[in-house]
């Protein structure tokens, strides 16, 4: 797998996010800086990470989505590139237009940081094939704007055309408001774009891939990735 | 030339932040107080052009930037 990792000034999970597609495909992704135009040649995934972009100024991901590299990302994904953002990388992709909805302030108005679970609501998808659908993970959020909102109409095509990927359940799956912690629609942790091959989601899966530091959860979404671009190639 | 953009929340968004300040305020005993919804206010001065030119180049850095239109609306009015 080829990566790049896209560098925002404020980001601070990106080294998280080049350790573990490391760890997971051997070999380490291309750093962008954001005032780049163009993604390095040849690479099969694009990952925005988390942090704080720009201060979190304006709305979080509001300027990084406005970045001159993110013309390249947007190309890339018209192409059929996979995209991945996590945490600040989906806001920052929900800015961009990449993926619809937006991350509001949680519904609590607390940063939260601690394990949460999610329940995985398909396995045919570039990113999920490494788990099986209503398997649960769990793996690390931490934000204080999680909390995903888009008008009634998109709720219902992201619900209908199967497109929420993640969900904030129980550890047994169960979704019920004292496990969607940061409020957000139907409990929505992870969707992806019209085509399938757009990921957002807030927690970090990067974070919970080695047994030293803890449950490894996280793992499969980059074997998974690997496995599916392996057999693409 | 001056101009003042200012972004609020659409209506049925809800807002945590103008909950919190609502019940804040309703604990410092100011009455009267219905509810509370929190935007933003930017102050833009404009280099040149006429005021027609002024607007469309308030709007576009509003559509462009200033508000998120999915949950977002926008007011641009221009100061002397």
């Amino acid at each position: 797998m080829k990566a790049a990792v896209i560098v925002f000034p404020g980001i601070n999970r990106e080294r998280d996010m080049a350790r573990t597609l490391k760890l997971v495909s051997g070999r380490s992704p291309a750093m962008v800086w954001h005032a780049d135009t163009a993604l390095p040649a040849g690479i099969d995934l694009a990952v925005v990470p988390g942090g704080f972009s720009y201060g979190d100024y304006l709305r979080c991901g509001a300027i990084a989505a406005r970045a001159p590299i993110m013309d390249a990302v947007r190309a890339f994904a018209a192409k059929g590139g996979l995209v991945l953002g996590v945490c600040n990388g989906f806001q920052i992709l929900c800015e961009a237009g990449l993926l619809q909805g937006v991350l509001m302030r949680n519904a609590r108005l607390k940063f939260i940081c601690r394990n949460v679970y999610l329940r995985v609501e398909r396995s045919d998808t570039p990113f999920t094939r490494g788990y099986n659908a209503g398997q649960v993970i769990c793996v690390p959020a931490a934000h204080g704007e999680g909390n995903y909102i888009a008008d009634a109409d998109t709720i219902s095509r992201l619900e209908g055309e199967g497109r929420v990927i993640f969900r904030y359940t129980s550890p047994d799956g169960t979704c019920a408001p004292e496990w969607n912690f940061n409020g957000a629609t139907n409990a929505i942790a992870g969707i992806v774009n019209a085509r399938g091959n757009v990921l957002g989601m807030m927690p970090h899966p990067e974070n919970h891939v080695e047994a030293a530091l803890g449950p490894t959860d996280g793992r499969a979404l980059f074997q998974g990735l690997e496995v599916h671009l392996g057999r693409a190639a | 030339m001056k101009a003042q953009v200012t972004v609020t929340l659409k209506s049925g968004i809800l807002d945590p932040q103008g909950k919190a300040i609502e019940g804040a305020l309703k604990s410092l005993g100011v009455a009267g107080i219905a509810s509370v919804r929190q935007g933003k206010v930017f102050e833009i001065e404009i280099t040149d052009g006429d005021r027609a030119t002024a607007e469309a180049k308030l709007k576009e850095a509003a559509e462009k930037l200033l508000a998120n239109t999915v949950i977002e609306n926008y007011d641009v009015k221009l100061i002397g």
